[in-house]
């Protein structure tokens, strides 16, 4: 069975299917992504396909901040994933908030919302840095066990909670 | 018909059919990404899809769908064991045309918009290419007076010198069972966009692997019955599969998908015209 394991495995970092999400992106970031397709780039030949279909997907790429509104649907989005599955945060705005991080709509970062495994930082990123986010993602891909999520991405998922909490506290004024 | 000989043959080509249909969709990719000047990935991308999708947690909507999925690979797998024993035309069939009714039950059984179009369109597609399908059998049988596969690999000429346009009409069934532009309107191959996958929608993880695997066996199915129209030589066989699917791979890559009107009344039109032509041409004993 352990040769099977491996064999799975090695498929899952060959084989990584894409979700690109635009959460209230300025359309940079996600035409940089969608160069990544382009013939000059062809992430297929990493066996990435890029799927609008979050049920067939391994890999949630973000781009844009989150608000109050688009919240559920990202979440909704992530919930849908089966395991394992990565996200990667794409461009300033989906890392930290970026320049929109002060304004009363929006949240921040996609980690305040859900666990983030890669973040890919520029403002739009250039397509060759969105390539090596993914190729990144991949190997955190592979360590994710086939069913659920592993202890350490839990702990980090928690972790990234209880800060986005504390973020929130601090800035409603109401640090315990 | 069920010889020790025949079942083994049987037993093999439901062991083999899998990789050889797996083979031959990495390297319709590979050629697809270098008529796109793109260079494509590795030409056993499909198993690492299908072997990631295994491994990957079960999702399913219902028990129903997962009920459907493994029916249509029971199926798809039945009828490449037909085909493989040298049974009936007409029974391969009719085994296949149950697949394709449990894959749109599998996409009706759930709640999304998305699956429940591609569902329809499934069924449209299944209205356009069987009575084709049918046609193409009766044919063979005009000319080789029956519908068993052993009784067709011993007439002694290929078929193809005598039914040139019954083979354009199988062309069409071919492109609608491969899932090819322009007839990929229940599945949205390329890109994913407008019914994200349609059928395949609801679909994830194992139970869309077992759906791709049993999308493999359709391929070498269908290949299989185009050989049937040059089985008198081997080479002839090989050249004619590979200029079909060189065709089929062609035409994926030339033409944008259809509506489902523009796919029933001109395929039904072209291909029963076809269809009558070649019937009264053998008529006319023109061949």
């Amino acid at each position: 069975m352990n040769f099977l394991k491996s064999f799975v495995t090695k498929s899952r970092i060959k084989s990584p299917w894409l979700l690109h999400f635009d959460c209230g992106s300025c359309n940079g970031c996600d035409i940089e992504v969608l160069a990544c397709l382009t013939p000059i780039y062809d992430v297929e030949r990493f066996g990435i396909i890029n799927v609008g279909n979050p049920k067939h997907a391994d890999l949630l790429l973000v781009t844009g901040t989150v608000n109050y509104r688009n919240r559920p649907v990202l979440e909704n989005i992530y919930e849908q994933m089966p395991h394992p599955k990565i996200v990667v945060s794409v461009g300033s705005c989906g890392n930290s908030g970026g320049i929109f991080r002060d304004a009363y709509n929006v949240i921040g970062g996609i980690d305040k919302v859900i666990p983030v495994d890669i973040y890919v930082p520029g403002c739009p990123p250039k397509p060759e840095a969105i390539i090596d986010g993914v190729v990144a993602g991949l190997s955190a891909l592979s360590e994710k066990d086939g069913r659920g999520v592993p202890p350490v991405a839990d702990e980090l998922g928690k972790m990234s909670a209880s800060y986005s909490e504390r973020y929130e506290n601090f800035n409603t004024g109401e640090e315990k | 018909m069920f010889s020790a000989g025949n079942l083994f043959l049987g037993i093999i080509s439901i062991l083999l059919a899998p990789f050889l249909g797996g083979l031959i969709a990495g390297i319709d990719r590979r050629l697809t990404a270098w008529f796109q000047g793109r260079y494509g990935p590795p030409i056993l991308q499909p198993f690492y899809d299908v072997l990631k999708l295994l491994g990957k947690k079960r999702m399913a909507v219902n028990y129903w769908q997962i009920l459907c999925a493994h029916i249509y690979l029971v199926s798809a797998a039945m009828c490449v064991f037909l085909f493989a024993i040298q049974s009936d035309l007409l029974m391969i069939f009719f085994v296949l045309t149950i697949g394709g009714v449990f894959m749109v039950m599998g996409a009706l059984s759930t709640p999304s918009p998305y699956s429940q179009i591609g569902a329809q369109r499934e069924l449209m597609q299944m209205l356009t290419y069987e009575p084709l399908l049918v046609l193409v059998f009766v044919t063979i049988y005009f000319v080789t007076g029956s519908f068993k596969i052993s009784d067709i690999l011993n007439h002694g000429e290929p078929i193809l010198l005598v039914l040139p346009l019954m083979y354009l009409v199988l062309g069409f069934a071919l492109t609608i069972k491969l899932r090819k532009s322009p007839f990929d309107i229940s599945t949205s191959h390329h890109g994913h966009q407008e019914i994200v996958k349609g059928v395949l929608t609801e679909y994830s993880g194992p139970h869309l692997a077992i759906v791709e695997i049993a999308h493999w066996y359709e391929i070498v199915l269908v290949l299989g019955i185009c050989a049937l129209f040059w089985a008198t030589s081997a080479v002839g066989m090989a050249v004619l599969l590979v200029l079909t699917y060189m065709g089929e791979i062609l035409i994926d890559n030339l033409v944008t998908r259809a509506t489902w009107r523009w796919m029933l009344t001109y395929v039904w039109g072209v291909g029963i015209g076809l269809s009558f032509m070649n019937i009264a041409l053998l008529y006319a004993e023109y061949f």
